[in-house]
């Protein structure tokens, strides 16, 4: 008999389980996919300028001995909207002397340097990825992203949309800070 | 389906997908491509396989996956450019990894169970349950007997 | 003004629906027919008051009533009429509307043709629809309040999304939510039963007819939207395993076994406590697909308009419905007990395999929309599950299923003979291998699965058929005898034989248009012609034509076979100012054998077209399957044992009655 008593009362917990998970499930994000790359070395590429804005850079450029510190990777356009929400961000970690590289995603250059003029010039260094080829490279679905990269050259981090808040922000220097490390 | 309706809000345009200049020449290849892109996701549009999107991150992948292919890579070398980029979220048809174990093996388990379930129930029941039955209860005869006589009277 | 009394309409609903649950369950609970009288008088009076709610909001839409946020956000002024009333249920909180209002339909069908229920069942199956409808009614009023108005009314509205704006999609949701919330009928009855603490062969007789109505509707449901998406999304396919495709999908499995299982208990007074327990499940099933809808905890390409907070709300609402039926029957289901004996090879067992297949096919097709976010919560890993996961493991399950299809019909009550059964489907063996290697030899031997998917609807098919020249002793009666016993069969078993006939129609289209499929993609300049699967299509080129709140390019397609015409396509691509989109309209021809399918979509710089066609053999079986099948359905809701309230007659009787009235 007790037997039958559990039986009928495994609906039941199995539902329980069931609404647990669904709850869990509030709280996450679906369309935030992890990236295949954490702790994985920079990919090998090559980026060109913008004209105007100095020279492009390459993975060598990333780790030592060209970089002695982590480095910042953020993936940008002119036509994307969040990023001029994120942009400022970037502006005041540049003033903090965190070293930013600009990948320029599928941008008319025009437009790029009206966009640096306008708003200021974060990055160390720009490439521009007209065909976006490079960014696949990297595993971006989406623009703006951010990643961090450590001293040797691995990636660490990687940001999905804009960090457009002071939380966002906080959570992602300690991100620097813990690569640093 | 329901929300068929609704939907298609932001993501999905109504696909457009492969373009005529992105198919190759050879058909054999072309057909390998189709088949890889039909299981690869598209990450931008969450729900779609890159060879039915017509988001540009598909588009960039369906000509990368062809690429690859002129290129001389197997099927499986193509795929495994693009899950080292992008994990293996990318794959409509899941691995089977120890995390996906439960996924592949859970119906097969599921099967089983409900099968042994089954065959528990019709074996205790194939024959009458009543022989089984428990003897009745000096105070349950009793009760009987009343409600016989009962009846009996006109 | 008119928007403040649908308000006030819902209100007074949810205040009916407070009543409906509460006094007439207790009044059951005390003998007490004063209380249990207002039952169904509250389930009528939220229907009329629903009713009014929401002729207030299509009134809303019709007049382009912009003050009303809803409206607003979702109608616009420069719309068809037939699109402004269907724009009603196009949107979140319209559709909950009509969810709602569906419910309190059925909760007044029982109250009006429930006469035959005995006072308390009917009392107790009220009070439980009455709950839903709180929950629901208490949902929308918080969160989704179709009637809130704007301070400051736009000029215009936002319009609705052209995609919606179809007629195929104007009745797929109702149709939808009619299957869907129809399930709380059969969810009402096992509470009540679980309360009443008794099931019986009459309250499984009662339990069916509605539970075949709300799976007759799910099942057009889910063809409409399916339909819709093959020819107005343009990929030339027409299921894609999506998350939300799967949500209508789970109830119909477990509705389809419910309809099954209560045969068994309505015949032979066993599996009561799992046909319960069905019951349950297949409204709950409808229940987590409009919570994986609406809170957007799933990504699908039916993307919604996603918020947590409601889905959070909607969760709450699962948890003490769903909860609270499984904890009810945790407690009562251990005294529905049977003591019937149960053959393994018999009717009843044959309908036990068909549970336990479906049910196996249910919870995987579960277990594949969740796993995503299974996983996710343990342990932080993303993973996909998409259409080669689904076909892998739902067709295997399936298929035997099939099998057993035409075979169950045959076997006897208690006690069956497998042989004999066996041996009167040598013609349906026949047809299945006739059928397979007819199918792999016109397919060119391509896909010898897909030919053993063409056999098994062959089988499945001619199953069907040799059932019923079984019951109505065909050729081996006098024809007359035979006509005459076709038309003495109970028209649930006409029922059953047409929708078995109709899943092999649709077994057969599935497999043909998955596996034979022609695809062909090019660029094409007016003039141009292309060969597909042995027709030629000849491009006559593009022009513009106006249309009432759109601008199309229409191509034109002649299509010809050997010489000879077949058919016109005239494919659209059409641009929404108001919306700034383009829409899809694919040109369909359907020969009955094949749809040949023709898309537009791009000029390229030098003045082609991208262009694709497909030849789709068998999809409008796929249709012609579920119409049969939804007939099917209503067929055996016309039986005389369903007919609530009537009396059962006698032939005699019937006989004796027609002098009488002449």
């Amino acid at each position: 008999m007790q037997a039958r008593i559990v039986l009928y009362a495994l609906p039941l917990a199995g539902f329980i389980a069931l609404a647990v998970w669904l709850a869990m499930g509030l709280g996450m994000d679906p369309r935030n996919v992890p990236s295949a790359l954490i702790d994985k070395p920079a990919p090998d590429f090559t980026l060109p300028g913008l004209d105007g804005a100095g020279e492009g850079f390459g993975t060598a450029d990333l780790r030592a001995p060209a970089n002695e510190d982590v480095v910042v990777v953020n993936v940008f356009a002119s036509w994307c909207i969040p990023c001029r929400a994120e942009h400022p961000y970037l502006m005041r970690w540049a003033e903090d002397g965190v070293t930013i590289y600009g990948i320029n995603y599928r941008d008319k250059p025009d437009d790029a340097r009206n966009w640096l003029a306008q708003l200021g010039n974060p990055y160390k260094r720009i490439g521009v990825d007209a065909n976006a080829r490079v960014s696949i490279d990297w595993g971006v679905y989406g623009v703006p992203e951010t990643f961090i990269v450590d001293r040797s050259g691995h990636i660490r981090f990687k940001q999905v949309g804009p960090i457009t808040t002071p939380d966002l922000a906080r959570a992602f220097r300690e991100k620097i800070a813990a690569a640093r490390q | 389906m329901r929300a068929l309706l609704f939907a298609l809000l932001f993501l999905a345009l109504p696909a457009v997908a492969v373009e005529p200049e992105e198919i190759l020449d050879d058909p054999a290849l072309e057909a390998r491509a189709r088949a890889i892109s039909k299981d690869l996701r598209c990450l931008v549009c969450q729900n779609q396989s890159i060879d039915d999107s017509n988001a540009e991150l598909a588009r960039d992948l369906r000509v990368l996956v062809r690429e690859r292919l002129v290129a001389g890579d197997s099927d499986q070398q193509v795929v495994e450019f693009v899950v080292a980029r992008y994990g293996d979220f990318v794959l409509l048809n899941p691995p089977v990894k120890p995390h996906t174990w439960l996924l592949w093996f859970g119906p097969v388990i599921i099967l089983i169970l409900a099968a042994s379930g089954v065959a528990l129930y019709v074996g205790r029941r194939a024959r009458p349950i009543g022989i089984e039955a428990e003897p009745l209860t000096a105070e349950e005869r009793a009760r009987i007997n009343a409600v016989l006589r009962d009846k009996d009277k006109p | 003004m008119i928007a403040e009394i649908g308000h006030y309409g819902l209100v007074l609903a949810l205040l009916l629906a407070t009543v409906q649950s509460t006094l007439p369950l207790a009044g059951a609970a005390r003998g007490h027919p004063g209380w249990m009288a207002l039952g169904p008088a509250a389930a009528l009076g939220q229907l009329i008051f629903l009713g009014l709610a929401f002729a207030a909001l299509t009134w809303a839409y019709v007049v382009s009533d912009f003050s009303v946020a809803n409206v607003a956000q979702n109608s616009h002024s420069a719309k068809p009429l037939l699109y402004k009333i269907t724009g009603v249920w196009g949107n979140h909180e319209g559709s909950m509307l009509l969810w709602v209002l569906i419910l309190a339909l059925f909760g007044a069908a029982v109250a009006l043709f429930g006469g035959n229920l005995p006072e308390t069942l009917r009392v107790r199956v009220l009070a439980v629809q009455g709950m839903v409808g709180f929950g629901f009614l208490l949902f929308i009023l918080f969160t989704s309040n179709p009637f809130d108005r704007l301070a400051m009314p736009p000029a215009d509205g936002r319009g609705l999304n052209p995609l919606l704006q179809d007629p195929g999609l104007a009745f797929h949701p109702p149709f939808l939510y009619l299957g869907y919330v129809g399930f709380s009928t059969a969810f009402s009855f096992a509470v009540a039963a679980l309360i009443e603490g008794r099931v019986t062969a009459a309250w499984a007789r009662w339990v069916r007819p509605w539970t075949l109505a709300a799976w007759s509707f799910l099942t057009i449901g889910i063809a409409l939207g399916s339909w819709w998406a093959y020819y107005e999304l343009g990929w030339g396919g027409w299921w894609y395993w999506d998350p939300v495709e799967n949500a209508s999908f789970l109830p119909w499995l477990a509705g389809t076994a419910l309809l099954h299982s209560a045969i068994v208990v309505e015949k032979r007074d066993t599996l009561k406590s799992w046909t319960v327990l069905l019951a349950i499940f297949a409204f709950s099933l409808s229940l987590i697909g409009t919570f994986l809808v609406r809170s957007g905890v799933l990504t699908s390409v039916h993307a919604f308009a996603q918020d947590p907070e409601r889905g959070l709300f909607i969760l709450v609402l699962l948890i003490i419905a769903i909860g609270g039926s499984l904890a009810l029957y945790a407690v009562r289901a251990p005294t529905l007990r049977s003591t019937a004996v149960f053959a393994p090879i018999s009717r009843e067992g044959a309908l036990l395999v068909n549970n336990l297949l479906l049910a196996t096919a249910c919870a995987t097709v579960f277990l594949g929309t969740l796993y995503p976010l299974f996983l996710e919560a343990l342990t932080d890993e993303k993973v996909s599950v998409g259409p080669p996961y689904f076909n892998a493991t739902f067709l295997p399950i399936i298929a035997p299923a099939l099998v057993a299809m035409a075979i169950g019909p045959l076997l006897a009550w208690k006690r069956g003979d497998l042989g004999r059964a066996m041996s009167r489907l040598w013609i349906a063996g026949l047809a299945a291998l006739g059928v397979a290697v007819l199918s792999y030899v016109a397919a060119g031997g391509d896909g010898i699965l897909a030919a053993l998917g063409m056999g098994l609807a062959g089988w499945l098919f001619m199953g069907a058929m040799v059932e019923l020249a079984e019951r109505i002793k065909l050729f081996r009666a006098p024809l007359g005898e035979s006509l005459s016993r076709a038309r003495g069969l109970p028209r649930a078993a006409w029922g059953m034989t047409v929708a078995h006939a109709g899943v092999a129609v649709v077994a057969a289209g599935v497999t043909a248009s998955g596996a034979w499929k022609t695809e062909s993609i090019q660029a094409m300049r007016a003039g141009d012609s292309v060969e597909v699967a042995g027709y030629t299509f000849t491009f006559e080129g593009v022009k513009t034509v106006p249309g009432p709140n759109y601008r199309a390019e229409r191509g034109t397609f002649t299509v010809t076979r050997d010489g000879r015409p077949v058919a016109v396509l005239t494919p659209e691509k059409r641009f929404y100012p108001v919306a700034q989109r383009d829409t899809t309209e694919a040109a369909i021809h359907t020969t009955w054998l094949a749809d040949l399918y023709a898309v537009i979509s791009e000029p390229g710089a030098d003045g082609a077209w991208s262009t694709r066609i497909y030849h789709n053999p068998l999809v409008p079986w796929i249709w012609i399957g579920v119409i049969v099948m939804g007939l099917g359905g209503a067929l055996s809701l016309t039986d005389r044992r369903h007919r609530v309230g009537a009396p059962r007659r006698t032939r005699a009787e019937a006989g004796a009655a027609a002098p009488a009235q002449a």
